[in-house]
């Protein structure tokens, strides 16, 4: 079993430390993994994605070319990788920023209001973990328990007060 | 075995030098490598290690000369601009036989380029680069793990053999993260540095660092005592990985980043039936030619995969030595091969078979 | 029967092969005394420039490395990282040091390394054959001004001590001249200090040299001194910079 991710959106909306949650995740739970981000001048703002593959096997190419599962947080990024995800595969698309529907009828589409309720119940800037909790409801990759040990791993040692309010909102886009 | 972390290639290096023994790390920021300078500025401090920024590539490359003729095991990084700039010292480093690592992180060329992955800078790292008759020892890894061994692999036969060794990888090697542990570190090798310049103490004849020869002879002496050098390190030191080749009709061959995608695009081809073998060169220079010849014996055609417009197919046809066919593929500029265009790059050649 | 003069332990016994009348001499022997009165001989670690004073290595009897040209104070800078209980010192020229190392010398001075450095300055890139150099004066005639040093199109020339002395980093930077007895006398007090300063932990020394070259100039000996006391000195005067001890008293 292999999973490809593609998370993407603009620098700034924590695509890079969602991925890394779901690295750190299929580490501890003993799967092989890599996690490639993008890089370019721009530190915010510009567009961000970042490539995660948790697999039973060792990880062969690094790259993503044909996704099965696309996270998509803004109107280019998914304009972009739309046409790129396997048939039959998942793309979980955030509703508040992207005013369009999916084009796509051979895929399961998820659309959550992440940016809306992170913003109402939390800081925009946690509408990444919104869209883990859509991941952890819609397929089968982890388990809410999992993803916990994940956080604890992928949060650094100085903020550990961040892993419930992590976990909060995981939790909060999981009973959407 | 400990607990695997999650690293970026770019940070394993850092602390695999680190538990190599290396304790002064001369830098200069350059993306894609700039964890690497990162990660030493942050431990270094700690460990009771040195890490400096130089003013410029020139300058770090030169206090890893001096360092590493005071006898540390010396580091320094760039990628590709970074290392013409560096190419002078290296030059210098070579010519009066100093161990130290060097890390290229390879980027887009040629100028300013762009700092995308490539592989265009084999010709620089395994045919010179700075001036003069001499050679670096490259090591390629293609995971984050391999860097780890390779790195402690890289000070350990630096200092056997007296050559600067070079860990050559690109901008997603450095970037990507993966599990890794250091159980593949050894415990660092104790060198023969009576040749250091470390101070006299009034005991014994001053020691000399230098690569000056004013007289022809005294230099030709030099150089053919290296090479004698080089051919040893040849004999004994080449490294690949290599699988199916035993009935393989087109051995692909790639390294680093590129040698993964292959291995994506060649498991699709095999369960097509087709017999289709991987060399992947770990040293790039030495070059593993030996392999290839083997390979040659049997194979009907190579092909060369990389990050380039083709540098390391020139070395798979001088090993190949015309027994098969060698063909290329490969994107550049920062563009990173895909698997299908592998696949159908080699079912063509399967089809020209026929 | 006593001995009254003698070559200094720290210079070796190979012949210099530095021309008649050449100062390198003297700035060697200046520099091998104070090696042998601190008796840091044992300790040192020299590092030779790429010029006329290229072969320095083979005249100081420490433990020497020979650089690339204008890098010296970055190799320095790595020796005196490794070995911080070591005198370190680089020993350069106008070009190597003024010109394609000025990178090297700003930023070992901004640092503080603690190193010792000395600085020929004899307006000509001699190894060469006599070229311009960063510190050639307005209207000297060398090889590549062959009309003399036009500041209009070939630039004016760097005062080293002046430059490095607005900087932080330094704890000495001394001009001295090697034209008379009394002022040689100076140079090796100021060598002395420089290196002295090193011992003490109190960072970057440097002293720059004034210097000859009677065969680029054209000159004999004699005229040679003659002229870097007449054109030399008033253009580069002499005299300590930056004393951090003054400073702090």
């Amino acid at each position: 079993m292999t999973d490809n991710i593609i998370i993407t959106g603009f620098g700034g909306q924590g695509i890079l430390f969602a991925g890394k949650i779901l690295a750190y995740t299929a580490l501890v739970k003993g799967k092989q993994l890599s996690w490639l981000p993008s890089y370019g001048p721009e530190m915010r703002g510009g567009a961000a994605n970042c490539h995660v593959i948790v697999s039973d096997e060792p990880v062969g190419s690094p790259i993503i070319i044909t996704p099965n599962i696309l996270i998509s947080m803004n109107k280019p990024s998914l304009d972009k990788f739309e046409n790129d995800v396997l048939p039959g595969g998942t793309i979980i698309y955030d509703k508040t920023l992207i005013d369009r529907d999916i084009k796509r009828n051979d895929v399961k589409i998820v659309p959550v209001e992440a940016t809306g309720i992170a913003t109402k119940e939390a800081k925009a800037n946690m509408a990444n973990m919104i869209m883990i909790g859509a991941l952890l409801k819609n397929t089968e990759i982890f388990t809410l328990e999992e993803i916990r040990a994940g956080v604890e791993k992928a949060v650094p040692p100085t903020k550990k007060d961040l892993i419930d309010y992590n976990m909060k909102l995981i939790e909060r886009g999981y009973n959407l | 075995m400990s607990e695997k972390v999650l690293m970026k290639g770019n940070e394993a290096i850092g602390e695999a030098a680190i538990r190599s023994g290396c304790r002064h790390f001369f830098g200069y920021p350059i993306t894609p490598q700039t964890e690497l300078s990162a990660y030493m500025a942050k431990k270094m401090p700690k460990i009771g290690g040195v890490f400096l920024q130089a003013e410029s590539e020139v300058a770090a490359i030169n206090m890893v000369y001096g360092a590493a003729g005071a006898g540390a095991r010396a580091m320094t990084s760039s990628s590709s601009p970074g290392i013409s700039l560096k190419s002078e010292g290296i030059s210098y480093i070579a010519g009066a036989d100093l161990p130290c690592v060097i890390v290229d992180i390879v980027r887009g060329g040629p100028g300013l380029g762009g700092i995308q992955p490539a592989q265009s800078d084999y010709f620089q790292v395994t045919k010179g680069g700075g001036h003069g008759d001499y050679h670096l020892i490259v090591f390629a890894p293609n995971s984050v793990q391999e860097i780890v061994s390779l790195t402690a692999d890289a000070f350990n036969k630096s200092e056997e053999y007296r050559v600067p060794a070079m860990i050559l990888g690109d901008g997603t090697l450095g970037q990507m993260m993966e599990p890794v542990d250091f159980d593949s570190v050894p415990e660092p090798k104790k060198a023969d540095k009576s040749w250091a310049t470390t101070g006299t103490g009034l005991k014994r004849e001053h020691n000399i660092i230098n690569s000056l020869y004013l007289s022809p002879e005294a230099l030709e002496k030099t150089i053919i005592e290296r090479q004698k050098r080089y051919d040893i390190i040849k004999e004994k030191e080449q490294r690949y990985e290599a699988h199916d080749i035993e009935d393989a009709d087109i051995v692909v061959t790639a390294y680093g980043t590129t040698s993964r995608v292959v291995e994506s695009a060649v498991k699709t081809l095999r369960s097509e039936g087709l017999k289709v073998g991987v060399i992947r060169p770990i040293t790039l220079w030495p070059f593993p030619d030996k392999i290839f010849a083997e390979a040659a014996k049997t194979a009907k055609a190579f092909l060369s995969v990389e990050m380039s417009m083709g540098q390391m197919v020139e070395d798979v046809k001088i090993a190949v030595n015309g027994k098969a066919p060698v063909y290329f593929f490969g994107r550049t500029g920062g563009i990173i091969p895909t698997p299908q265009e592998i696949i159908e790059e080699v079912r063509k050649i399967a089809g020209g078979l026929k | 029967m006593a001995i009254v003069f003698q070559k200094p332990h720290a210079l070796t016994d190979a012949p210099f092969h530095y021309c008649p009348g050449c100062t390198h001499g003297i700035c060697h022997r200046l520099v091998a005394e104070v090696l042998d009165e601190l008796g840091v001989e044992g300790n040192a670690i020299g590092v030779a420039p790429v010029g006329c004073a290229v072969m320095a290595y083979d005249y100081f009897n420490c433990d020497m490395q020979e650089a690339a040209h204008g890098r010296a104070p970055a190799v320095a800078t790595g020796i005196k990282r490794v070995h911080p209980d070591k005198v370190v010192f680089t020993y350069q020229g106008d070009g190597d040091l003024a010109a394609i190392g000025t990178a090297e010398t700003v930023h070992s001075a901004a640092r503080g390394e603690n190193i010792t450095i000395i600085f020929i300055n004899n307006t000509i890139y001699g190894m060469t054959g006599g070229q311009m150099a960063p510190t050639t004066l307005p209207g000297q005639v060398t090889q590549t001004s062959p009309y003399g040093r036009d500041i209009k199109t070939q630039g004016n020339p760097i005062r080293v001590c002046e430059m490095l002395s607005t900087l932080d980093g330094p704890s000495y930077i001394a001009r001295v001249a090697l034209d008379s007895v009394p002022n040689i006398k100076k140079a090796k007090a100021s060598i002395k200090k420089a290196f002295q300063n090193q011992i003490e932990g109190k960072g970057f020394s440097l002293v720059e040299v004034l210097s000859t070259c009677p065969t680029n100039w054209g000159l004999s000996p004699i005229e040679a001194i003659k002229r870097l006391q007449k054109d030399m000195l008033p253009y580069y005067p002499l005299g300590v910079y930056k004393d951090i001890d003054n400073e702090n008293k």
